[in-house]
């Protein structure tokens, strides 16, 4: 008998418009100290399986059909009560997101043995004792002093191991974790992969992994299945389904994700629908007639600087005293000096911390820079003789952040959120050009028109951040500052939004600062790279170049952690040989 | 830390300073303090001698430095209508004052943010919607009118509970405060005042942590906690309530401050003999002394309760104590 077994599980959303079938009648099992992978687009409801076998579905989310067992027990009609003793004791869960995981104002011990009290009667000494043991477990360095600490003193790789710690510290049998690394950079998302791995072959646990990302399930899983519309389109032995994906959705799904050993001119488009899905091949915008084409900035040659920026420094005081000897400062970014040319995409890459985006903030005017200039457009716009930013500059330079939770107002519509860049700088002839635009704008993004009269909570994170992107066009920007754009959406929009950056590169010459630890996407995107080292900027080369030599060490180490799908990483050895 | 408090202090100190200069300005544009003192027939030379001898003929800034250093020790000069010490008339309607205020405030959070945490988590129960229809109610009855209300039900109608005054108090703390807290007639006629004081604050508070309660319980970290099978207990109070406290608290603070403030309305219904009453009787006196050391008093309050509010939330946001640039370079 397996550890989980789901039979026939229907899920479905009573809304106004009518029921949603999220989950339509699938079948999966996990067996001890077996990984199954659940891979597939937002809105296949892969989340929604998760958090129906933990018993947290959202209303109006219910179980309309099928079953679920778990050791033996059959676990979808338990009463709350019940489940409450199954949750954390039996099957622990890992969520997304690190920072918003761990309750600010508890310390981390607390919230450990809080847990471990909880299901168990050792007392509160004795659980704190039992919190070290599990932190040094889970490798943080010196567990008796953080166990005082509060969630706000760990950087995000840290907090990921409190929460693997926060949810087997009850030891649980199964595990379930929902894009446990999504919002981590490469080397961190590496170290975080293989201590869950570690973790659930010591304890012999099963888990259940569910992502979008193809490249952890080929690092960490046993087991895949491919999710489609609430179904499960194919099921197998990791290894087989890369290798030689059975169904068209699993190939195309495959396709689709950004490749990092050879650079392709468009990112490959997701293919497959069936009938009545969501039309992914949605309004091509024609550049060379509609309003997003129309040039905002005087004729351009291509090839110069556009954004020049010498000998940048960025210091943050840690402790401002009076007394200069006992001020300390953090150097965010130490002396980094890079050009970026007209109608070129301009990488910057390296480790959470390393600076890149603070020297983006930077160019977008969110810092003023310790030490340094930069100049737009052969004008300075911050160091020792800078000049207020006029505003026809400012429509020029935009930015999309990388945080889709804070960077919209959740008190307007999308339409005032998208429109309103439109309405400062009188871009449009009237509301009616506008409110055309907007909708163009959202449809060509993947939200459809209908987006906007909606608030940005009733959206995913994925979705959400659509709308940040239909917002920094909104401007015509003509230089655009992507801090990891699309690092929470699916291959599919995020290939559909990157090529959309690329027509506009191509069609009017827009200049991108392209942030991302994501290096396929890199790859696929950038002319020119930046390594960024603990504020350094240690190597600087064509993409190609670093791609296949890197000069740097730290690049080359980089490179080596990037995860590697399967089937791609053999075609890539057999390039090589 | 001692940077911030220190940093609060000086802040506070010049709001105070600020203040002080309005309220001294008020005895040069409110009329001549020597015809308010002065009988119909006195003379010239009589006007002049008083003149002199209360120093109005000094330089301004001569009068104001001996204003501020005489209010400093609690002198604020002789009221025009009662002939006595401001400082005296203010300590003895202060206790009365303090005591209406705190019970209400007291009530305010007690009943409040146990009605806020239920309506936030019960959004769509039956009991929540009544809650919050009848909350509308508190906020928007006039302060005055629930106060009439009550005396009419409770002791015209009913005859439980006295309209008006203190009732017996007793003289504690060597003789400097007259307390109600401890007859039987005085906690009675504490019960009506301070409820007609504290359902406007009850209803805000309700509806403050409702909405925050509303905005914690979607948080990841709550879903988490849930996911750890927490108790309900342990979710509803040690993880969320505490979230929501932030914002409370400041609204809180500034209540407290209003409530002392502005509690003349409910001590001139009940004739309650509060700073309120004493503060009326001299607008309708011209008694300057008397409003200007008003002004600075609840100008006083109000900073330190400021001051107070921003010291709690350290105690509640460990995220305040550590260094707050530092956040901003990882946010």
């Amino acid at each position: 008998m397996s550890l989980l077994d789901l039979k026939d599980l229907k899920i479905h959303f009573d809304t106004r418009r009518g029921t949603v079938e999220a989950v339509r009648g699938i079948d999966l099992s996990v067996e001890r100290g077996e990984i199954l992978g659940v891979v597939g687009e937002s809105g296949a409801g892969k989340s929604t399986i998760g958090n129906a076998v933990i018993g947290l579905l959202e209303p109006p989310g219910r179980i309309a059909g099928g079953e679920v067992w778990f050791d033996g027990q059959r676990i979808d009609q338990l009463s709350e009560p019940e489940m409450r003793r199954i949750r954390g004791r039996r099957i622990g869960m890992i969520f997304q997101d690190p920072m918003t995981s761990l309750n600010p104002l508890l310390t981390i011990g607390d919230q450990i043995a809080e847990t471990i009290c909880r299901h168990s009667d050792m007392s509160h000494t004795q659980a704190m004792t039992r919190a070290v043991e599990l932190l040094r477990e889970v490798g943080i360095p010196d567990p008796e002093g953080r166990l005082n600490a509060y969630p706000h003193q760990f950087s995000g790789g840290m907090r990921q191991r409190v929460v693997i710690t926060l949810a087997l510290c009850a030891d649980p049998d199964l595990l379930i974790c929902d894009e446990p690394t999504t919002a981590l950079d490469v080397s961190v998302q590496a170290q975080i992969l293989s201590l869950l791995r570690r973790l659930c072959r010591d304890r012999n646990l099963g888990a259940i992994f569910i992502t979008h990302d193809m490249g952890v399930i080929s690092e960490v899983t046993d087991r895949v299945a491919v999710m489609y519309r609430g179904r499960v389109v194919e099921t197998g032995r990791t290894g087989d389904v890369l290798g030689h994906p059975g169904h068209a959705y699993s190939k195309s799904l495959l396709g689709a994700v950004p490749r990092a050993d050879v650079r392709l001119d468009r990112f490959p488009q997701l293919d497959y629908h069936e009938a009545g899905a969501d039309r992914a091949d949605r309004t091509v915008i024609d550049l060379g007639t509609h309003w997003l084409g129309r040039r905002s900035g005087a004729g351009d040659t291509t090839g110069q600087a556009l954004v020049q920026v010498d000998h940048l420094t960025m210091r943050f005081a840690q402790n401002r005293s009076i007394i200069p000897a006992w001020r300390r400062s953090f150097t965010a970014v130490r002396d980094v000096s890079f050009d970026i040319r007209r109608g070129e995409t301009f990488g910057l890459v390296g480790e959470s911390g390393s600076g890149k985006s603070t020297v983006a903030r930077m160019i977008a005017g969110l810092y003023d820079p310790s030490y340094g200039r930069i100049r737009y457009d052969g004008t300075e716009i911050a160091g020792p003789e800078a000049r207020p930013i006029s505003p026809a500059m400012r429509q020029q330079i935009q930015m999309i952040f990388q945080d889709p939770f804070s960077s919209l107002n959740r008190r307007k519509r999308v339409s005032d959120i998208v429109s309103e860049p439109i309405r400062h700088h009188r871009l449009a002839s009237g509301q009616a050009e506008a409110d055309g635009i907007v909708a163009d704008l959202l449809d060509h993004v993947g939200l459809g028109a209908e987006a906007a009269n909606r608030y940005p909570h009733e959206f995913s994170g994925g979705q959400r951040q659509r709308i940040s992107i239909a917002r920094a066009l909104a401007t015509r920007p003509r230089f655009l500052i992507c801090d990891e754009p699309t690092s929470a959406l699916d291959v599919s929009i995020q290939a559909q939004i990157l090529n959309l950056l690329k027509n506009l590169q191509d069609e009017l010459g827009l200049t991108l600062l392209f942030i991302s630890h994501d290096l396929p996407v890199i790859r696929q995107m950038c002319d020119r790279i930046g390594v960024m080292k603990a504020g350094e900027l240690v190597e600087l080369a064509p993409a190609e170049q670093l791609f296949e030599a890197p000069q740097h060490p730290y690049t080359a180490e980089l490179l080596a952690l990037m995860p590697r799908v399967l089937g791609q990483e053999d075609r890539t050895r057999a390039g090589k040989r | 830390m001692i940077r911030y408090v220190s940093g609060r202090l000086a802040q506070s100190l010049l709001v105070m300073f600020l203040v002080a200069a309005v309220a001294f300005s008020l005895f040069g544009f409110v009329g001549d303090p020597i015809r308010q003192m002065i009988t119909e027939d006195a003379s010239q030379a009589e006007i002049e001698r008083l003149r002199e001898v209360m120093g109005l003929n000094d330089p301004v800034t001569v009068q104001f430095w001996r204003y501020i250093s005489g209010a400093v020790h609690g002198d604020f000069g002789v009221s025009y209508f009662h002939k006595r010490p401001v400082g005296a008339l203010i300590a003895e309607r202060l206790p009365a004052t303090f005591e209406l205020a705190g019970l209400s405030v007291l009530l305010s959070i007690l009943i409040g943010i146990p009605l806020g945490v239920y309506t936030g988590l019960h959004r769509f129960g039956r009991g929540a919607r009544a809650l919050m229809a009848l909350s509308l109610v508190g906020i928007s009855i006039p302060t005055f009118l629930i106060g009439i209300m009550l005396i009419y039900l409770f002791s015209v109608i009913l005859g439980w509970l006295p309209s008006f005054g203190r009732g017996e108090t007793v003289t504690v703390l060597g003789g400097f405060w007259r307390t109600g807290f401890l007859t039987t007639s005085g906690l009675q006629s504490l019960i009506l005042p301070s409820i007609t004081l504290a359902l406007f604050q009850t209803t805000m508070i309700m509806r403050l942590v409702r909405a925050e309660m509303l905005d914690v319980m979607r948080t990841d970290y709550i879903k988490f906690a849930r996911a750890r099978g927490l108790g309900t207990q342990a979710i509803n109070f040690r993880h969320a309530l505490k979230n929501t406290l932030m914002p409370v608290v400041t609204v809180i603070g500034l209540q407290l401050g209003n409530v002392i403030a502005f509690a003349i309305i409910t001590e001139s219904v009940f004739q309650w003999p509060g700073m309120g009453r004493l503060f009326l009787q001299a607008i309708q006196q011209v008694d300057i002394p008397v409003m200007s050391a008003y002004l600075i008093m609840i100008a006083f309050f109000f900073v330190v309760i400021n001051l107070i509010t921003d010291l709690a939330y350290y105690a509640i946001d460990p995220r305040l104590r550590s260094n707050a640039l530092k956040g901003t370079a990882h946010a």
